[in-house]
């Protein structure tokens, strides 16, 4: 008999007992695995997608110093799509401090000095003072996110920021009941800073949030990208992201935060207020008064020829931020 | 010297030479965009590198009367029609690079978007004002026309460098950028400048001006012995 069965007393092993038990106790994961491998990107949301970000976007540049994290698990935080390559997120950039050209701050950004670094923490709260990025650094485990860039200039990127909710530094600074604003000061240091002073727009530059915005858990206090530090240009040593609005509302190189009870005035707001909002939510229904906000040139991906993407509301985070502006005409608060 | 220069000018070499240096930022371009060399956004690298070079020949054809006039370098106004139609070839890539990579050849989009916003309008309305200009650039249309029509029409070419400084300044208005607007509108309002006061100081500014409203217009008085 080559088929053994139990008439003839075969005992069938349980599978647990021929399954290498490391594999067994990864079963789901596998299953999840294969499912996202199957179904591709339409149907795998579902699915965990913690066992495949760590590879998700290939090796580390090898540029500067590891910042190691751990995928996140806030909800939204984890994009499945395509990531930019880092020789684009990092040649790419807007930081007027260092010129207005896209090229100018890889360029430029070498001056500035990242050691030694703090951020002072003042305003309507009930622990105010400053923090060593030492000591940001250690305040919660970093975690890896990976979101959505949409400038409004009509672009956009995907990139891998290591980091943690803003949430968290601000439980720890514990804001008076009075405070209904976070405004975001960042570096305005005129010696390493070359167009600092350029009257492109008033310095420092200056970002705020609703308190309620700068508590969501998408709001990320960022350190680092593509597993290491991040690089001058993209705002090292300690920068916002804020990925629902458009990027300049992600302050970068950040040195002060201050809590207020009144609407802070915002960089790009007091130059063009017709332009510039102070919400600025990515919103493909509301255009720029000089060009259409409906679609958008993923950076890198998008070929020549490639027609562009269509935006998406809240660039793509309208569940998780959606509620924050219930009842809100955003044609309005723009 | 001048003579030598204008001989200089007259050589058969110089015209085909001047074409392939008017051609060459936009063989650089496509040569970038094969070799994807134009960084991160070729698109955006494209649509304004052409938008750049429309403005620079614009300059250049400007230039020309001026510096005949100026140097007695008669021979120079041989190249006035090549550069013009240079600046309407980068006018039309520079169309072409909006309304493919910026618009994806949706029509309507295009449409709704020159009429609602006032910067795209503005870069518009110059590439229509060039249009005849590049239709009756050749010899038997300026026949057609009689030189002074032909003249008459081709000083739209004024109102295309201002409409152009104003499309630029627009687009840069959002970021407060004017320093490169700035150099562009000092040269070619120099250029639209010179042309002005030679026409004050001529009185054919003040002769049009009276042939089109009649008398109410008196001609200054001249100091003693001055005379126009």
């Amino acid at each position: 008999m080559l088929i053994k069965s139990h008439a003839d007393g075969f005992q069938h092993a349980v599978s647990s007992d021929i399954t290498p038990h490391a594999v067994y106790n990864r079963r789901r994961e596998l299953l999840k695995g294969l499912a996202t491998l199957a179904a591709g990107s339409g149907l795998a949301s579902w699915a965990e997608r913690a066992a495949f970000a760590e590879t998700r976007w290939g090796a580390r540049p090898g540029k500067l110093a590891a910042l190691g994290a751990q995928a996140s698990k806030v909800a939204g935080a984890m994009s499945l799509d395509k990531v930019t390559p880092y020789k684009d997120a990092s040649s790419y950039n807007n930081f007027y401090e260092f010129g207005t050209d896209k090229s100018d701050p890889a360029a430029n950004a070498h001056t500035l000095k990242t050691t030694p670094w703090s951020v002072e923490i003042e305003g309507m709260v009930k622990k105010p003072g400053k923090f060593a990025l030492e000591d940001l650094l250690k305040l919660s485990p970093m975690e890896e996110r990976i979101y959505r860039l949409r400038c409004v200039e009509g672009w956009s990127m995907v990139i891998p920021w290591v980091g943690y909710s803003l949430a968290e530094l601000i439980r720890k600074v514990e804001p008076l009941g009075s405070a209904k604003y976070v405004e975001f000061v960042s570096l305005a240091d005129p010696k390493t800073m070359p167009f600092v002073g350029s009257r492109v727009l008033d310095w420092p530059y200056a970002e705020g949030l609703r308190l309620d915005e700068a508590m969501h858990p998408l709001t990320l206090l960022s350190f680092g990208m593509y597993g290491e530090v991040l690089p001058n240009q993209s705002g090292a040593p300690v920068r916002l992201v804020v990925p629902w609005k458009y990027g300049f509302k992600s302050g970068k190189s950040i040195v002060k935060i201050r809590f207020t009870d009144k609407q802070p005035g915002t960089a790009w707001n007091k130059a063009a207020a017709n332009e510039y909002g102070f919400y600025s939510n990515v919103n493909p229904t509301v255009d720029h008064p000089r060009w259409s906000q409906a679609s958008e040139r993923r950076i890198g991906e998008d070929g020549l020829f490639a027609k562009k993407r269509p935006t998406q509301m809240f660039n793509g985070y309208e569940a998780q931020v959606g509620q924050l502006y219930a009842g809100m005409d955003l044609k309005k608060f723009f | 010297m001048r003579t030598l220069v204008n001989r200089w000018l007259m050589q058969g070499w110089f015209k085909p030479t001047l074409f392939l240096l008017c051609l060459l930022p936009a063989i650089w371009l496509v040569f970038g965009a094969v070799t994807d060399n134009l960084g991160a956004n070729p698109a955006e690298a494209l649509l304004r590198a052409t938008g750049d070079w429309t403005l620079r020949v614009l300059c250049l054809v400007l230039c020309v009367t001026p510096l005949r006039t100026v140097s007695g370098l008669t021979a120079l106004a041989r190249t006035r029609r090549m550069l013009g139609l240079f600046v309407y070839f980068y006018a039309v890539l520079h169309l072409l690079a909006y309304c493919w990579f910026d618009m994806g050849f949706e029509v309507a989009d295009i449409a709704k978007d020159i009429a609602k916003r006032p910067f795209i309008l503005v870069g518009f309305a110059g590439f229509v004002l060039l249009t005849p200009l590049a239709l009756t650039s050749f010899n038997r249309a300026i026949k057609a026309l009689g030189a002074r029509r032909w003249q008459a029409l081709h000083r739209l070419v004024y109102a295309v460098a201002v409409l152009a400084v104003l499309h630029f300044f627009w687009m840069r208005a959002g970021k407060n950028n004017f320093a490169e607007v700035a150099v562009y509108a000092l040269i070619l309002g120099a250029l639209l400048g010179w042309r002005l006061q030679r026409r004050l100081r001529g009185g054919l500014l003040l002769d049009w001006l009276r042939s089109r409203f009649g008398r109410q217009i008196e001609r200054p008085r001249l100091p003693a012995g001055r005379e126009i």
